[in-house]
């Protein structure tokens, strides 16, 4: 597996670059295809390897969003004058000042969106199951309300990105790379955290949390980190997407609650939770679908989406990754009959007599 | 007197009720390091209620219960793991769905881990000591099976395997043969022997095999309705009228 | 903050304001503590944490407003709605909530969430994104010089919310399927055992709640207004109901179903109407967080 995730990622990286040039009147669907893998990577961290499903990561996207726009704007005018629906004043910034402003308002979304993480890790990250994942969309669900009545920001209005400098189809291929170098460091960050003993503490919360604790393992801090690092990405890919759109609204863009929140949610469960490639998998076929048939559900996309969750979950539970690995184990390296032949064990037994079992 | 120093777990009048029925009360015992113990009773004497509040599982109503001498009795379940003190559950938990070499690697001791060890990779020596170990329990031709594939009397062992790639000071065992083949439960005894007293682990066994824990224990207690009925060694203790009433008359 | 503090200075200066909006709390929260029962039961008996029982009482509001529209009494809602919503509920059992049951927690969550996303979509499609509410023609009583207004259509629906809660826990407790019911709930095996088919009671279960929430709804329309995403709120409403009382804890999931509505109406009124839902959701967080804090002083995991 080692070997074909290596291969698959080395390929990953010109078709990923090579893309937008193609297909330039699809970069921006390609575009949020890295953003949707970065999305299902990011909620396996939390729902597949730990087994803590939450259903409120859009938090974390929002808030980085948030947090960017605040310095962008911040670093160089007053942002409640900025935002003030009564602003008559056109403001404009120089190709020094969004790109200096840009760069830093990642960094800070990154990190504010982690150090979030570790706040809502102490009020949500003691409870189990469905109270979590209630707990979390009532977090996701609070920030919204917050955003919207929040006049620093521009309340449910909005706040108004600064204008990118360059023309359009620069500033399609800016984002385009932007988010695809993010998806793309994300996945080779999580092969190497998913090898590590870091991993194999998320499995084992997973598998048996109260087991984990009675060996000592240091829970809490293991399932902090974990949401930490989830929200690092998702807090970075909100200042990303942000300025994409150019526009950031509290209800719609930062908290989509009902659609890119639980997209993740359904995306990974499709692809088939706790492996590193389900999430991608479950993303691509979840995003082409939807892309390609979107127009043509108008108005009962919404249904569908409710129906492909219910379809999913009550027949499908595995995802396409565990129906491969339950169909072709060898391929995906169970180790166990290939290794366990080739070594002697420990303490032989003696020999056997002819014929004997 | 011996001192102190040689009970590595001593409980006083330990109580402890759940809504009204009084699981323990006023239990006391000393367990001596590198001995092993035995608690016993019938049914619904409080056994298991007994070792769930050692460790920490949930709190007691009144008494002390000390481990090395510092009380633990306000610790919670990770903390009272660092310092040592391990216990199996009567209902073998393993981690299902990771193999078993892995639900080894990560049963190693954390209690000196600082955070960023947590991201470093499993290290050769752990890897070896972690085969060694399952090798010790018979389970090294199966260390890439998934744990939740096992028969239940291997993942009793591996659970066991476990135990002892925490490098326990003490370790709490509920019911260790049950539910185990007769033929393979004078090798599991044997593993337990040679923990005792190649690793110097002390153990705390609750058991109702007779013949197994009158052989193993240097000491024995047993409970009877919650409360300490006798203690000593096994000898005087099978001999107890008392003890012969309490299993006779339980039902 | 200043409109906050002003309006917490009103309710100070005129103390009769405080009667009257605990009135209304109360009228309102006997829905509320009805369709919280139902809830608890589903729980209780089944193990299923329904998110989409807030989108069935958005069904049985609609319900009785199609009546109000056809002209008819939309009290008449409350018995056609409970019929619906039991058949539909049936439909939902068979085809979604039965194939869930035995599975881990988080997945009768997530499809009952996905029954939701549906039911609410649906309701959209056909009645679109407008509130109703259902007119009974009903007259407002006036006290205390205006300054309390008690509405017939709320004391209606008060005392119809108390009837049929009075006749569900005397169906539960004496009829040979309400004991059937009991005990599954306490230990679906030992039931088995005993011979009682699980299968019928975990959907007579489901029906029931169903039903529960289509009158709950119908007297939602009339008493308040409807719309369909409200129905995301309710269930966190609910939700925070049940879990601060307790499952088995009936008497409590009803005096919190009260407390809720009394909330509700003191919050609506101090920071205004547009905070309602941020104010559940963060009821919802205060809820859990001490649910947290009790267990992490109590040495044990939280179950």
């Amino acid at each position: 597996m080692t070997n074909a995730t290596q291969r698959t990622l080395l390929a990953m990286l010109p078709l990923g670059i090579v893309a937008p040039f193609l297909f330039p009147d699809y970069s921006n669907q390609i575009a949020v295809l890295w953003l949707m893998i970065t999305f299902a990577s990011t909620w396996d961290i939390l729902g597949g390897q730990m087994g803590y499903n939450s259903l409120g990561n859009i938090f974390f996207f929002g808030a980085g969003m948030y947090i960017c726009a605040i310095v962008q704007i911040g670093l160089f005018y007053d942002v409640a004058m900025y935002t003030s629906g009564s602003r008559t004043t056109h403001i404009v910034f120089s190709n020094a000042q969004y790109f200096t402003g840009l760069s830093l308002g990642i960094v800070a979304a990154g990190i504010g969106s982690a150090i979030l993480a570790i706040g809502a890790g102490w009020i949500v990250l003691g409870l189990r199951g469905p109270y979590f994942a209630i707990g979390t969309l009532g977090l996701a669900i609070a920030a919204a309300e917050m955003m919207a009545s929040w006049e620093f920001v521009g309340a449910a209005g909005g706040i108004a990105m600064p204008v990118f400098p360059g023309a359009p189809q620069t500033q399609k291929l800016f984002f385009y790379f932007l988010l695809f170098g993010l998806a793309y460091v994300l996945l080779i960050f999580l092969r190497w955290l998913y090898s590590t003993n870091f991993g194999l503490a998320l499995n084992a919360i997973r598998d048996d949390e109260d087991k984990a604790e009675a060996m000592g393992l240091y829970t809490k801090r293991t399932k902090r980190t974990a949401w930490a690092i989830s929200a690092f990405f998702l807090g970075i890919a909100g200042a990303i997407f942000g300025n994409m759109i150019g526009f950031i609204d509290p209800r719609d863009i930062a908290f989509p609650t009902t659609t890119f929140n639980l997209f993740m949610v359904v995306m990974v469960l499709l692809g088939g939770k706790g492996t590193l490639w389900g999430p991608v998998i479950g993303a691509v076929v979840f995003h082409t679908i939807k892309e390609v048939t979107w127009t043509y559900f108008l108005g009962w996309q919404f249904i569908a989406l409710g129906l492909l969750i219910i379809v999913t979950i009550v027949y499908f539970q595995q995802g396409i990754a565990g129906w491969l690995i339950e169909k072709f184990p060898q391929a995906f390296g169970n180790k166990a009959q290939r290794e366990a032949k080739k070594e002697e064990p420990v303490g032989k037994l003696a020999p056997q007599p002819e014929g004997a079992e | 007197m011996s001192a102190n120093g040689n009970n590595i777990i001593q409980l006083h009048n330990v109580t402890k009720s759940y809504g009204g029925v009084i699981a323990n009360r006023d239990v006391s015992l000393t367990v001596e390091r590198g001995s092993i113990t035995g608690l016993i009773g019938p049914n619904g004497s409080g056994k298991t209620t007994l070792f769930n509040s050692i460790v920490g599982y949930h709190p007691i109503d009144s008494g002390s219960i000390k481990f090395e001498d510092k009380e633990i009795s306000s610790l919670h379940v990770p903390d009272i793991a660092r310092l040592g003190l391990l216990r199996t559950f009567q209902t073998t938990r393993i981690y299902g769905k990771m193999d078993c070499l892995q639900n080894m690697l990560i049963s190693v001791p954390h209690r000196k881990a600082r955070f960023f060890d947590m991201f470093d990779r499993e290290k050769p020596e752990v890897i070896e000591k972690a085969e060694h170990l399952l090798g010790f329990v018979g389970l090294y031709e199966k260390r890439f099976l998934l744990a939740g594939s096992l028969s239940f009397g291997q993942q009793k062992l591996l659970e066991f395997a476990m135990a002892l790639m925490n490098e326990p000071t003490v370790l709490l065992l509920d019911e260790p043969t049950a539910g185990i083949n007769p033929t393979l439960i004078n090798g599991l005894l044997d593993r337990l022997k040679r923990a005792n007293t190649q690793f110097g682990i002390t153990l705390v066994i609750i058991e109702h095999n007779m013949r197994v824990i009158m052989n193993m224990a240097s000491k024995i207690y047993c409970l009877a309705h919650g409360e300490m009925l006798a203690s000593g060694k096994p000898a005087e203790i099978q001999n107890d009228q008392r003890v012969i009433d309490a299993y006779l008359g339980a039902h | 903050m200043d409109q906050i503090l002003s309006n917490i200075t009103i309710l100070t200066a005129a103390p009769i304001l405080n009667v009257g909006l605990l009135i209304d709390g109360l009228l309102i929260g006997a829905i509320f503590a009805l369709a919280a029962y139902g809830l608890a039961l589903v729980w209780g008996v089944m193990n299923v944490k329904n998110l989409a029982q807030g989108d069935f009482i958005m069904v049985g509001g609609y319900v009785a407003w199609n009546l109000g529209r056809l002209g008819i009494n939309p009290l008449f809602g409350v018995p056609v709605a409970f019929c619906l919503m039991w058949c539909i509920g049936w439909v939902i059992y068979r085809l979604v909530v039965s194939k869930v049951i035995r599975r881990d927690l988080f997945t009768s969550l997530l499809a009952t969430f996905g029954v939701a996303i549906c039911v609410q979509q649906t309701l959209n499609l056909i009645f679109g994104p407008d509130t109703q509410s259902a007119q009974a023609d009903l007259p407002t009583w006036q006290f205390a010089g205006g300054m309390i207004s008690v509405s017939a259509a709320r004391l209606i629906g008060f005392v119809m919310a108390g009837l049929l809660a009075v006749a569900v826990i005397l169906f539960m407790k004496k009829s040979r399927m309400g004991q059937a019911i009991r005990a599954t709930a306490q230990d679906s095996r030992a039931a088995r055992v005993l011979g009682i088919d699980t299968e019928k009671v975990y959907s007579f279960t489901f029906c029931l709640n169903a039903a529960i929430c289509g009158a709950a709804g119908a007297l939602v329309a009339i008493v308040w207004n409807v719309q369909p995403f409200y129905g995301t709120t309710y269930s966190i409403r609910l939700f925070v109901i049940v879990t601060s009382a307790g499952i088995g804890n009936l008497p409590g999931v009803i005096a919190a179903g009260f407390g809720m509505g009394v909330f509700e109406q003191f919050g609506g009124f101090v920071f205004g109407a547009e905070y309602q839902q941020a104010l559940i959701v963060l009821l919802l967080l205060m809820v859990l967080a001490v649910r947290q804090i009790q267990y992490m002083t109590m040495r044990q995991a939280v179950q």
